[in-house]
């Protein structure tokens, strides 16, 4: 990176940690915590999705359709999210594999599965084998939110169908006798109150998920945790130009201090944000806030 | 569920834009973690003597390749459905993995394992031995009914010794010696064992054709020296026979 650094065997002190510290190695390494942001951003409010989906399913009263909703929370919240992890990436990317399969090469006369080997046409496969190497990042990173977006989704679902059943009764009662329809009362009265009632449980929810983030390790994704076991470990001198011994130590520390101050940050931001909800609402936090201004 | 088709959809679509117009692309998946058969350097790139034979393969082979880390536990799964076309991350010739995967001829000769020690006189028989999980090393002590202790990467296995919490690790010599070099807290036992077939590149069952064209170029290589001049170079073990 710096004219300096072309032989690090003669540095010393700070300037050999610049050098060490710009390699195209800790370069990837910055690069990753970007990953886990644009993991938590797009993850966030996919999940928040299968989340409010699923509650609203869970309380249709259409019987196959509430199945559903509650089946999904269930099966979801019961299994260990490692299982999940390790299956849906596989499953997923075969299943998507499989359906492109039958569409694309309907005359296909060899089985899918010969022997060990999951084999589809060439035209099927995702991303082709021929696309470059980033399509490949960004298919298995997309894989990654699915996977997280279920899981988390289960969560919020779970949730969000709290806080709904949350809102007092009389208020729907009231939108009901204002001659609004049950759809008009849903989202009108029910989604905009419900969100007092949500926010904790979210919050937590979302401290959860960014503590989750390291499990993207284990989708292939290579994340901060990969690239700090990577650099922290003992380097011997005949393959780098930064020998060091065991580093794991320092490496990891620095990401707990990363995810400590993103904890806190959120930790800040969820308070401002439930201040901002309580108002008005007729829970015991709008009442002290009324009784506050008066 | 309509979000996930319409996501697909619109994935299929991406990919196959990106791909439009680019010819065949074989995908070499390595561990990226077993210095000096193949590691990460310093500029981010997977480096070693893997890299730089599978480089050679590939220009020989007509074949044009891409590099891709992978975990060790899910490098066989990863291959059999189809995320890369060749496993080359120093993987020994077993039975076990033949039922499973093919192999190309082997193009390292059966590197002796040896045992990494915090003091000379371990006796393996009544120590706990680190070993990385899935390797013939692990194998061998789980055979032997020896105390083993397993690591997802080889780098743990050595900083368990280090501090303690295994008397000794049982890898590829190749790959302990470079370590042994520089530390001086840490030995070479004597004791050495002959497991392992050599090392071949990884190859779905069903890709016989792939699997003739590499076997075709690693002879050319082995015959014409050019295999042994890169087994030297990075220290890999023994060369192999004229022919």
């Amino acid at each position: 990176m710096f004219s300096y650094c072309t032989d690090p065997e003669t540095l010393s002190g700070l300037s050999w940690l610049s050098c060490y510290l710009t390699t195209g190695k800790h370069m990837s390494f910055y690069w990753s915590f970007g990953t886990v942001l644009l993991l938590l951003a797009i993850t966030a409010p996919a999940a928040l999705l299968f989340g409010f989906g699923g509650a609203s399913a869970a309380r249709s009263r259409i019987a196959p359709v509430c199945w559903l909703g509650k089946g999904y929370i269930a099966v979801v919240r019961g299994v260990p999210d490692i299982a999940f992890f390790l299956f849906f990436v596989i499953a997923l990317d075969q299943g998507f594999e499989y359906l492109r399969h039958q569409w694309m090469c309907p005359d296909w006369d060899q089985p899918i599965r010969q022997g060990n080997d999951f084999i589809v046409c060439a035209q099927a496969k995702l991303p082709l084998s021929t696309s470059p190497q980033i399509w490949h990042e960004i298919y298995g990173f997309f894989l990654a939110v699915l996977t997280f977006a279920i899981v988390f989704g289960a969560f919020a679902a779970n949730v969000l169908y709290g806080a709904m059943r949350a809102v007092p009764q009389p208020q729907l009662e009231t939108a009901a006798a204002y001659g609004m329809t049950p759809r008009q009362t849903f989202w009108r009265i029910l989604v905009p109150q419900m969100w007092v009632y949500a926010l904790p449980g979210l919050g937590n929810l979302w401290m959860v998920l960014i503590k989750a983030t390291p499990l993207l390790f284990l989708l292939g994704v290579e994340d901060i945790v990969y690239w700090a076991r990577e650099l922290g470990g003992t380097k011997t001198a005949r393959f780098t130009d930064y020998p060091h011994g065991d580093w794991r130590m320092w490496y990891f520390g620095a990401l707990l201090i990363f995810y400590l101050l993103f904890t806190r940050v959120s930790e800040i931001f969820l308070d401002r944000t439930m201040k901002k909800l309580t108002h008005g609402q007729a829970t015991m936090g709008g009442e002290a806030q009324r009784k506050a201004a008066a | 569920m309509n979000k996930l088709i319409l996501t697909t959809a619109s994935l299929a679509l991406f990919a196959s834009m990106a791909a439009a117009g680019s010819h065949s692309v074989t995908r070499l998946g390595t561990e990226g973690a077993y210095p000096p058969w193949n590691f990460i350097n310093d500029s981010g790139e997977v480096d070693g003597f893997e890299r730089e034979l599978g480089d050679q393969l590939c220009e020989r082979a007509g074949l044009t390749c891409e590099w891709v880390t992978n975990e060790w536990d899910s490098i066989i799964p990863n291959l059999v459905s189809g995320n890369y076309d060749v496993i080359i991350a120093g993987m020994s010739i077993t039975d076990e993995r033949e039922e499973v995967i093919d192999f190309s001829e082997n193009y390292t000769q059966p590197d002796p394992s040896a045992y990494l020690a915090a003091s000379p006189d371990v006796d393996p028989a009544n120590a706990v031995i680190a070993a990385q999980a899935s390797t013939i090393q692990a194998a061998f002590i789980a055979e032997k009914g020896w105390t083993l202790l397993e690591f997802a990467t080889p780098e743990e296995t050595i900083a368990a010794v280090r501090n303690g919490e295994a008397d000794a690790v049982l890898a590829d010599k190749s790959y302990l010696a470079p370590v042994a070099e520089e530390d001086s807290g840490l030995v070479m036992l004597e004791q050495e064992e002959l497991i392992g077939g050599g090392v071949g590149l990884g190859l779905r069952e069903s890709d016989g054709e792939l699997k003739a064209k590499f076997d075709a170029v690693i002879s050319e290589m082995k015959c014409d020296g050019s295999l042994n001049a890169l087994i030297e170079k990075w220290e890999i073990g023994e060369a192999f026979p004229d022919c």
